[in-house]
């Protein structure tokens, strides 16, 4: 009872005091996501990660398609390929380093696009309500039922394989999960005493969804982001695998789906791209778990 | 739910039912849509990929094929035609497999639905006990040493999975086949032959069952933590239950509910795994076929594939539904 009172207090304070703040408070933000010890693994392998894809070329000098040693060299027995080679002699991880690059882009804005269609979806639909909603709940169903890898093949196949069709069929097939939860944050906002204010201020729908509802909705976002960024660096992998990958480009999957071919023999060649991609997967499931336990404290965890 | 009459029987819960497959049609129709747009939207037609697996073709020879198909008339009356041969249960024709999609699809089909099935058991199953001792013992090593194997299951590449399996099972251990779904030279019949079938099972069952096992055991943990210190739980460990019964009848039954959630919302992303599991194992069905759509270039087989395997979310949706008001009574169907 006294808690009730006290948020209900707390908020006549905020609203008095002019409009309410976004739950984004930057240096303790980074101070309290820093104790979490999830947070900090992930983002540091994934930083570390990061780093050695942007800065490929500068770490090591050659393609990652040349023939450089011996075939078939097991990891740990040639100091000059610390991972061995492949069937072809190309250092594996000179690969594993280049691959990086094309899956993390490819993650990162499969996510960004289904972020972008999923968080203007979502918010059109739970502020407008009525037609709106339904004309776009109806369309994200439509897009939840198609199960989403066979709908990413079918957008890239039609597309013919690249990295930035590959990019658009993973963030069409997957906006929907976004859409669902901004949709269910803007129409808890909407009926908030801030947001009332604010409309009875008379300020514009624009100025509304800009100032109020999605920075307050922003925690969410983030965390179902980054979640976003892991499943697509997975979907990307099984449709490299599938030989839907980029032709010109190597990732992590076409690694495992050439590898795959020596496996009775030299299957360090499939288990090695495997490792890279739990090992990014893993750290940003971890960030994502950190960062929901930091925005928003009060949400259980499932 | 909203309140319902109270008239109690199978005619609410059939009309309820033929209400939902009527509200599923739009969604089908809208889909159709979709992939008449994507059939359109891709370089070349089907006289185009007709006259290259000919060889060669006159121009000609081609007007008159593209008349036969309908191919130059406009595109409302084509897509008109779409839908309404979508309507006769014509998915159209593989020109590749010599033989209609729709009979393509159901050959594959009892395939697909053996390794969804079984892996979903399994993972439904290993989940449960999994997240059930991971709750009982909370804080301690098996909590600690489930959860860290769940998060890890969780973000590691079915495919991989099932290649690791491989390459440790068939390839070193020599105990399980690598691929296929019978030993074909054998000619097996009756027991045998099911024994083979269940043998060659196991590592795509598996490899499909990893992710979700992880998913439910995070599932089922915090929802036995939720329920267990609830009144009712309380009440009939008071009441001298035995531990194993209150986990059974009360806490367990409760927890189910958002697995069951859950695995409604999840259908389609296991029918996705499937389609990389069968590539990796051989296994002859539904996604495996569509892989080889892929690369024989027949879209009409893809997008067969598309629609029919979304029927079948719309369908597991409709028994999520059903499923639910059978384990919480409270929920009525309307």
């Amino acid at each position: 009872m006294t808690v009730v009172l006290l948020t209900k207090a707390t908020r006549v304070a905020t609203l008095l005091s002019g409009r309410k703040r976004a739950k984004w408070p930057s240096s303790s933000f980074l101070r309290r996501l820093l104790r979490n010890r999830s947070a900090t693994f992930g983002g540091a392998v994934l930083i570390a990660a990061a780093l050695a894809a942007v800065f490929a070329g500068a770490i090591f000098d050659a393609d990652p398609l040349d023939m450089v040693g011996r075939p078939y060299t097991w990891p740990f027995t040639d100091r000059l390929h610390p991972l061995g080679t492949d069937m072809l002699g190309r250092d594996i991880l000179v690969g594993l380093v280049y691959a990086a690059r094309v899956s993390l882009a490819i993650g990162f804005a499969a996510a960004a696009l289904s972020t972008i269609l999923g968080v203007s979806l979502g918010v059109l639909a739970g502020y407008f309500g009525g037609w709106t909603d339904g004309l776009i709940s109806r369309l994200t169903e439509v897009f939840q039922t198609m199960p989403p890898l066979i709908l990413a093949v079918v957008v890239v196949t039609v597309l013919s394989p690249s990295v930035g069709s590959i990019a658009c069929g993973i963030g069409i097939a997957s906006w929907p999960q976004i859409a669902r939860i901004v949709r269910a944050e803007t129409l808890r906002l909407r009926d908030s005493e801030f947001v009332q204010a604010a409309v009875s201020v008379g300020e514009g729908h624009l100025r509304i969804v800009a100032g109020h509802i999605l920075p307050n909705a922003l925690p969410q976002i983030v965390v179902t982001g980054s979640i976003l960024v892991a499943s697509a660096i997975l979907t990307e992998a099984a449709l490299a695998f599938l030989g839907l990958g980029d032709p010109n480009e190597i990732s992590w999957g076409s690694m495992i789906g050439a590898g795959r071919e020596a496996m009775r023999t030299a299957w360090y060649m499939t288990a090695l791209p495997g490792l890279a991609i739990t090992a990014v997967v893993l750290s940003l499931n971890l960030l994502a778990d950190g960062l929901n336990d930091v925005l928003n404290p009060r949400a259980g965890n499932v | 739910m909203s309140k319902p009459p109270p008239v109690a029987g199978t005619s609410r819960a059939l009309r309820y039912l033929g209400l939902r497959c009527l509200q599923a049609v739009p969604t089908v129709i809208a889909i159709a849509v979709l992939n008449f747009f994507f059939l359109r939207l891709a370089p070349g037609d089907l006289v185009d990929t007709m006259a290259g697996e000919a060889g060669a073709a006159t121009p000609e020879y081609m007007a008159m094929l593209r008349q036969l198909y309908g191919l130059d008339q406009p595109v409302w009356t084509q897509f008109l035609h779409y839908l309404s041969r979508l309507a006769h249960l014509d998915l159209g024709y593989s020109f590749r497999n010599s033989t209609t999609v729709l009979d393509l699809i159901l050959s594959r089909l009892p395939n697909t639905a053996l390794l969804m099935l079984s892996s979903l058991a399994v993972a439904l199953v290993g989940g449960v006990a999994l997240g059930t001792i991971g709750a009982r013992w909370r804080g301690r090593w098996p909590d600690a040493l489930i959860s860290a194997i769940s998060t890890v299951g969780f973000a590691t590449p079915l495919f991989w999975i099932g290649l690791m399996l491989i390459v440790l099972f068939s390839v070193h251990l020599r105990w399980l086949p690598a691929g296929g779904m019978t030993d074909v030279e054998a000619g097996r019949t009756g027991l045998p032959y099911l024994l083979d079938v269940a043998r060659h099972l196991v590592l795509p069952v598996f490899s499909l069952a990893v992710f979700y096992v992880a998913i439910y055991a995070r599932m089922t943990r915090s929802a036995v933590l939720e329920v267990r210190d609830l009144d009712f739980v309380r009440t009939a460990r008071a009441k001298g239950l035995a531990p194993r019964k209150v986990m059974a009848r009360h806490v367990l039954r409760n927890a189910l509910l958002p697995i069951v959630t859950m695995t409604g919302l999840q259908f389609g992303t296991l029918l996705s795994g499937s389609v990389v599991i069968e590539t990796v194992f051989a296994w002859p069905g539904m996604g495996r076929l569509a892989f080889d759509a892929v690369f024989q270039r027949d879209l009409n087989l893809l997008l067969g594939v598309l629609l029919f395997s979304s029927c079948l979310v719309v369908v597991s949706n409709l028994c999520t539904d059903l499923l639910y008001s059978v384990l919480d009574p409270r929920i009525e169907v309307r």
